[in-house]
């Protein structure tokens, strides 16, 4: 059987140079500060949370994606009605693998439907906003849920449509919370823009509406996190063994009552920095509640990040039976690894994903002995490749001005430190560290490619230049990477797979990436007539 | 119970739109733009749609669906997108080489007032179209029609940008196929062959949209058709014009621009459409039908004589595009099932009006919408059941609910392959979609018979 050839081994410097050698001088120059290959004491900016440049083929989505469909998508009870022409809504439907699990078969559960406004021609001539109102009131009729959101679409935004006064409107007359999202899909530079100003109007029009405090010793929210392919179920499944209760989850398997009660939780823990940050941000200097960065993608992260929350409450119960629960689960875990690590180990990847997912997926890959070739986000921010530190220095440029800032202070009621200043420092000095991501890049080996931004053109040519063992991205890439005869991962919807988060997911995760590495399919590219196309003289069996 | 909150009681709504069955404009000019050989579509407005056009799609054939966008953001909104259109021009040609780019509008474009000729003939004069290059564009704003109307104006703005008459005649009929998967282009390629006739398919995707894996991507596979045969359209002998939504506005164009007659004729789903197709090929092409095609035909009409048992009275939900939903009628009807109720989401009276004609002869007055939702769909079913539900994946959802058989047919198709592969329509086609109904309905009476009336033969 033909060996496969390796393609010979470039540097990180030659394979940026083929990636710019056919851009237009412009654009080559754009490119060049978003590509970025680390280095020692590397202290160098990357260019992020930028336009997209016209005519190239991004990865990138939607204001009105990152806000309707990342983070009210997962929300069950809630009824979502996106007020613009009919694809937006039928686009989001569905699509993002948000898996729910509503208590009972009675109880509220949304998420199967796509509500609309289907606007018409004479709608967007005359105006919208009549339509969006009889639409609100048809749609309690029907359903008489608790809280409506209206998501504006492009279009809409266009014409004027006050989509907030629409919203108070109802609110009203219906006598249920129904608040409004201005996330036009040309607002701001990616999802990241929609990301915010869902978060913003949750947190103005729903936390803190419910003051009931849950029972439990320990009280944390888990922001970030998304319940693509069932993860939030397994995080639910091991924070509930340690013994640790989750108030609200944003918004992976969520409802409107624990956003609604977010305030009550004693502490933030932060997946997706990109997608939230800020809302930990607000949380705390409201309510006074303290936030940490977590991360539940791979069994040492999860073991890391029980530990880190145990240590945040100091209690020794917890302390210990965090320690139990993850010598519990830790066994199972090395059993899998055992058993993939000599398939997996000495491979490498490629991550291209999110705003968080392309960081923490590079935990698993390590377990496995994988090498992250080369890494990037969709729609970060400096702050995620870089570092909190560099918050302060990043410049707002036009894009990003659009997006409402919120003026947060102290609730008169309802703040209430969670631990006291030098309660904090102690627990800094014990190593634990508030507010703080210490970004992508620092954590990847030097002479690694990270680029901000990935396009179609940049995204074939490394896999080209770089042969990676499996490539992970979302579905648009999938099938010119598997062309290659590269195994593609998807990393937004798991590809029907998962959960990939906590002990049980990284099991998953070793033995679909074992199965991938060790595949037969991607050897089998040339057919035994192409191998050796020649024929010799003779015709017949001999 | 996944889609509980739907009421059996069914209340007129005049402004929310619930389960929608059907999707915007581009995503239709986007798939008519691939099926150009070497073409690269484009999305002239904001980034976000064009993600999702191409996720839909991606996600539809499982292949590679290269698209371009404007990615306009606030600036553009408010100055207008000339700069971003004629800079991505630019971009493109340097950056991926395409023969053509197949510009198309968005909601948040059209809403501004974009005026694509212009700018595309601004992008000619100052030179950003290298010579031999084309730049093709529709205007398809999603506050009107469907994806359905998206790509009828996609193939209607190619031939009226790229189709010319030479005055001498090439001998060929064009084939407008409308929005089907790329097996059945490949399967109406090959009766056109058998029966002899030269013919212009457009657009093609086949070998672009269900292409083979050799270890390299190609951003422009083989497949598509050339520049070079959407400009002798105007020198054909006529244009059969497969599906009034889809195919039929390209097809009077080409006959009031440059006279070439145009016959519009159903999609040929089922045999009585086939029927209908084969003749009307046989009679522009001047040739005979040949015994092969006979042949296929016989099969055919033998397996529904087979297994006329059991489709026998059946009653089926069918929700799809308004062009597959008038053949896939009419094939149940010819099977002697009963298509109860049916929706499409593309406005169009004249859909109603053609629905409850085929049910007409058969005695019965269906529920029939367009503009409707599979919400309505799904209430209409709950009053009054059937026994099988057609359409795309997101009728997995009801299938479930209601506990029915469900043949996956139409557009979007998320979560099965085949479709990419295997044609529906012609006699093969035809045999393939009694082979799927069959299954599904007998897999159901298998699973629900007792242990005494389970058995072997058919
Ligand atoms: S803005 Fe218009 S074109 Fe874009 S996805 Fe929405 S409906 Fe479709
Ligand atoms: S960045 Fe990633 S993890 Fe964060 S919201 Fe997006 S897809 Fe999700």
């Amino acid at each position: 059987m033909a060996v496969e050839k390796k393609k010979k081994v470039l540097s990180a410097e030659a394979v940026k140079e083929e990636l710019l050698k056919k851009y237009p001088p412009k654009v080559a120059r754009k490119r060049d500060k978003q590509i970025h290959i680390t280095g020692e004491e590397d202290s160098s900016e990357i260019m992020a949370n930028v336009r997209t440049i016209p005519g190239i083929i991004t990865m990138r989505g939607c204001t009105y994606a990152g806000c309707k469909g990342v983070i009210l998508g997962p929300t069950r009870d809630i009824v979502n009605i996106t007020h613009g022409p009919i694809g937006c809504g039928f686009y989001s439907w569905l699509t993002r693998r948000n898996q729910t699990k509503a208590p009972s078969a009675t109880d509220e559960n949304f998420m199967p439907y796509a509500f609309s406004t289907d606007m018409q021609d004479e709608d967007i001539i005359f105006g919208g906003e009549k339509k969006l109102e009889q639409a609100c009131l048809e749609a309690y009729e029907l359903f008489k849920p608790k809280a409506m959101a209206i998501f504006a679409t492009c279009p809409v935004g266009l014409i004027g449509d006050d989509v907030h006064a629409v919203a108070r409107k109802m609110k009203e007359k219906l006598g249920i919370n129904v608040f409004a999202f201005s996330c036009e899909g040309y607002k701001g530079v990616s999802q990241s823009a929609g990301h915010h100003i869902a978060n913003n109007q949750i947190f103005t029009h729903v936390v803190g509406e419910n003051d009931t405090v849950k029972m439990g010793e320990y009280k944390i929210n888990v922001l970030g996190e998304y319940n693509i392919g069932g993860d939030a179920f397994e995080i639910e499944r091991i924070l509930e063994k340690c013994g640790i209760t989750m108030v609200s989850t944003f918004s992976g398997n969520s409802t409107y009552e624990q956003f609604a009660t977010a305030h009550t939780a004693d502490l933030n823990t932060v997946m997706c920095h990109r997608s939230i940050n800020y809302v930990a941000e607000m949380m705390e200097t409201k309510y006074g509640i303290p936030w940490i960065k977590i991360n539940f993608i791979g069994a040492e992260a999860t073991a890391k990040s029980l530990r880190k929350i145990a240590q945040y409450f100091g209690d020794k119960k917890l302390i210990d039976r965090v320690e139990e629960v993850i010598a519990e689960e830790m066994p199972q875990v090395q059993a899998v690894l055992d058993e993939v690590f000599p398939f997996t180990k000495g491979k490498t990847a490629m991550l291209f994903v999110g705003g968080s997912r392309a960081h923490h997926y590079q935990e698993l890959f390590n377990e496995m002995g994988m090498r992250t070739l080369s890494a990037g986000y969709e729609f970060g921010h400096r702050d995620d490749y870089e570092g909190r530190h560099v918050i302060p220095d990043i410049k707002v440029d036009a894009d990003s001005r659009n997006i409402e800032e919120l003026e947060v202070t102290p609730d008169t009621a309802r703040f209430s430190p969670r631990k006291s200043v030098e309660q904090l420092m102690r627990l800094e000095a014990e190593g634990l560290k508030f507010k703080d991501y210490e970004g992508m890049m620092p954590e990847m080996d030097k002479g690694s490619i990270v680029i901000d931004d990935l396009n179609q053109y940049e995204a074939d040519k490394l896999v080209e230049l770089m042969k990676p063992d499996i490539f992970c991205a979302g579905i648009k890439e999938k099938f010119s990477i598997q062309k290659m005869g590269v195994p593609m991962k998807q990393l937004h919807s798991y590809d029907y797979g998962g959960p990939y988060a906590g002990f049980k997911g990284a099991c998953n995760f070793y033995k679909e990436i074992k199965r991938m590495v060790t595949s037969k399919v991607w050897s089998g590219m040339k057919a035994p007539w192409e191998e050796n196309p020649e024929l010799s003289a003779t015709y017949v069996w001999e | 119970m996944l889609l509980r909150h739907t009421p059996t009681e069914i209340k007129e709504r005049s402004a929310l739109s619930i389960n929608p069955a059907k999707t915007c404009q581009p995503i239709g000019a986007m798939y008519a733009g691939l099926g150009i050989h070497g073409c690269l579509p484009h999305s002239h407005g904001s980034q976000g749609c064009c993600a999702y056009h191409r996720s839909t799609l991606t996600r539809h054939y499982k292949e590679p669906v290269s698209a371009a966008t404007s990615s306009f953001t606030e600036g553009a909104s408010v100055f207008g997108g000339q700069a971003n259109l004629l800079q991505a021009i630019d971009n493109i040609f340097t950056v991926y080489e395409p023969e053509v780019i197949a510009v198309h509008t968005t909601c948040l474009s059209e809403t501004i007032g974009d005026d694509l000729k212009q700018i595309v003939d601004k992008a000619q004069k100052e030179g950003k179209i290298p010579t031999g290059k084309n730049v093709v564009y529709a205007s398809t704003p999603s506050y009107v029609g469907s994806h359905v109307t998206g790509f009828s104006n996609m193939v209607k703005g190619t031939v009226n940008v790229l189709a010319e008459s030479t005055g001498k005649k090439n001998h060929k009929v064009n084939i407008i196929p409308g929005w089907v998967e790329p097996s059945d282009m490949e399967e109406l390629k090959r009766i056109c062959a058998m029966v002899g006739v030269p013919i212009i398919m457009l657009p093609d995707t086949s070998g672009v949209l269900n292409g083979p894996m050799t270890g390299t991507y190609e951003m422009f596979p083989k497949g598509g058709t050339t520049v070079a045969e959407i400009k002798s359209t105007g020198d054909s002998m006529g244009t059969l014009a497969l599906g009034e939504w889809c195919s039929a506005d390209a097809a009077r164009t080409l006959d009031t621009k440059f006279k070439v007659p145009c016959r519009v004729l159903d999609i040929p789903i089922g045999i009585k459409a086939t029927d209908r197709f084969v003749d009307a090929l046989r009679i522009a092409g001047g040739t005979s039908v040949p015994e092969t095609v006979a042949f296929e035909r016989g099969q055919m009409l033998d397996m529904m004589a087979d297994y006329h048992q059991y489709f026998f009275g059946k009653k089926v939900a069918l929700v799809g595009d308004p062009d597959q939903l008038i053949a896939m009628t009419e094939f149940l009807l010819t099977l002697d099932m009963k298509p109860v109720h049916i929706v499409t989401g593309t406005p169009g009276k004249k859909f109603e009006a053609r629905i409850t004609e085929l049910c007409k002869e058969k005695g019965y007055e269906p529920n029939v919408r367009a503009h409707g939702d599979m919400f309505l769909l799904h209430q209409w079913m709950k009053n009054d059941p059937v026994d099988l539900i057609m359409g795309n994946s997101y009728c997995k959802y009801i299938a479930r609910d209601e506990d029915l058989p469900f043949v996956r047919f139409g557009f979007p198709i998320l979560d099965r392959p085949g479709h990419q592969y295997f044609a529906s329509v012609g006699y093969r086609g035809g045999m393939r979609l009694m082979e799927k109904m069959l299954g599904v309905l007998l897999d159901r009476k298998d699973r629900d018979s007792p242990e005494e009336t389970f058995e072997l033969v058919l």
